[in-house]
């Protein structure tokens, strides 16, 4: 654990675990969005890229989180989705 | 101009009632006329926690339902001549109140004190709407814990819902040693993730236990949380103070001490 603390800085502590977990809970509370509307999304997400691409569905990660708004207004909410790429279908489509 | 100030949190046992008995007293020191009102029916405990629990006639309900006027159920703390309680009722339930009738008694009241402090129950159901109904600005009190936080986000929204657009952030219970080694949330991060503006940072410690017992506020004695809550009143009456600095106690004290005799 020390090597890998000198190579990848500061070890999270326990404030920033609860920390990030409070962002990510307050948005979905905020959004009013339950956990069966989240898995609807992702399930929707995944038949849409999976026209084109074959993705790794089970790595699929999908949040209501927030980010800098590129007005500069502060944090606005957004969707961020992670979403593995196994193969490109066709050569259009790039990542 | 009297203002009428709901102290909230969603979560129990972060330190509403503690932080009321604590900034009205701090107001009254403060020269202002104020009156607490404990509207937590059936969990009464603000008397308690001001010491005032031995002198109990008349409540809340009694006013509410015309079997007195307000100021035979007003306790006058022998302390402070300008400080009094309105004592909640322990053998009813929150439904003994709406919050027309809460507006009505809290309107009569305005015409007499400078400052009408609500002690808010705990939950988000008919205690706490009957607390927020006449409120014109909240604190809302929350702890560094993920669980308080959280709560007192839900209470925010509510609290904007219900046209209260004056809100400010007590942090209580914090912990600097904890902080420093990242094992609690700091104040900013505390902030940061509630959005609204802080009023002022109560430390944990163990003179709000010793002042609890013995049902004397401890608000402007020389203690840190005394003079944390102190400053909390002087911003509440628009005042500009420092924050403290909560890290100054106890064995870090002395360490820092230590260092800076070492370095001078």
């Amino acid at each position: 654990m020390g090597l890998k603390e000198l190579f990848f800085g500061r070890k999270k502590t326990s404030g920033d675990y609860a920390k990030d977990r409070l962002k990510l809970l307050l948005v979905s509370d905020r959004a009013n969005c339950s956990p069966d509307v989240m898995e609807q999304i992702k399930n929707e997400i995944i038949e849409v890229i999976s026209k084109y691409v074959e993705i790794d569905a089970s790595g699929l990660d999908i949040q209501i989180t927030q980010t800098e708004s590129e007005g500069g207004h502060g944090t606005v909410p957004a969707i961020y989705a992670n979403i593995p790429i196994k193969e490109l279908k066709s050569n259009n489509a790039k990542k | 101009m009297s203002e009428v100030i709901v102290i909230t949190s969603g979560k129990g046992g972060v330190g509403k009632t503690t932080t009321t008995a604590n900034v009205g007293t701090g107001l009254a020191k403060l020269e202002k006329k104020v009156v607490l009102i404990d509207t937590d029916i059936g969990l009464r405990n603000l008397d308690v926690v001001m010491g005032l629990e031995n002198r109990i006639v008349y409540n809340l309900v009694d006013v509410v339902e015309g079997n007195c006027r307000y100021k035979q159920a007003l306790i006058k703390d022998k302390r402070y001549p300008n400080l009094f309680l309105l004592p909640s009722a322990q053998t009813r339930d929150k439904t003994s109140v709406s919050p027309e009738q809460m507006k009505k008694l809290v309107d009569e009241l305005r015409e007499e004190f400078d400052y009408i402090l609500l002690d808010c129950p705990a939950g988000i159901e008919q205690g706490f709407k009957n607390a927020i109904a006449a409120a014109d600005r909240a604190l809302v009190v929350t702890t560094p814990e993920v669980s308080a936080i959280r709560d007192a986000d839900r209470i925010i929204g509510l609290l904007e819902a219900n046209e209260i657009k004056h809100i400010n952030l007590i942090v209580n219970r914090i912990r600097m040693d904890m902080v420093k080694r990242g094992d609690m949330m700091s104040i900013d991060d505390v902030v940061e993730i509630l959005a609204i503006d802080l009023i002022g940072a109560v430390p944990d410690d163990e003179n709000i236990v010793v002042s609890t017992n013995q049902g004397e506020p401890l608000v402007g004695d020389g203690t840190l949380p005394g003079k944390a809550y102190l400053n909390i009143c002087n911003r509440i009456l628009g005042e500009n103070v420092p924050y403290l600095d909560l890290s100054n106690d106890g064995f870090f004290k002395k360490l820092s001490k230590i260092f800076k005799k070492s370095n001078n």
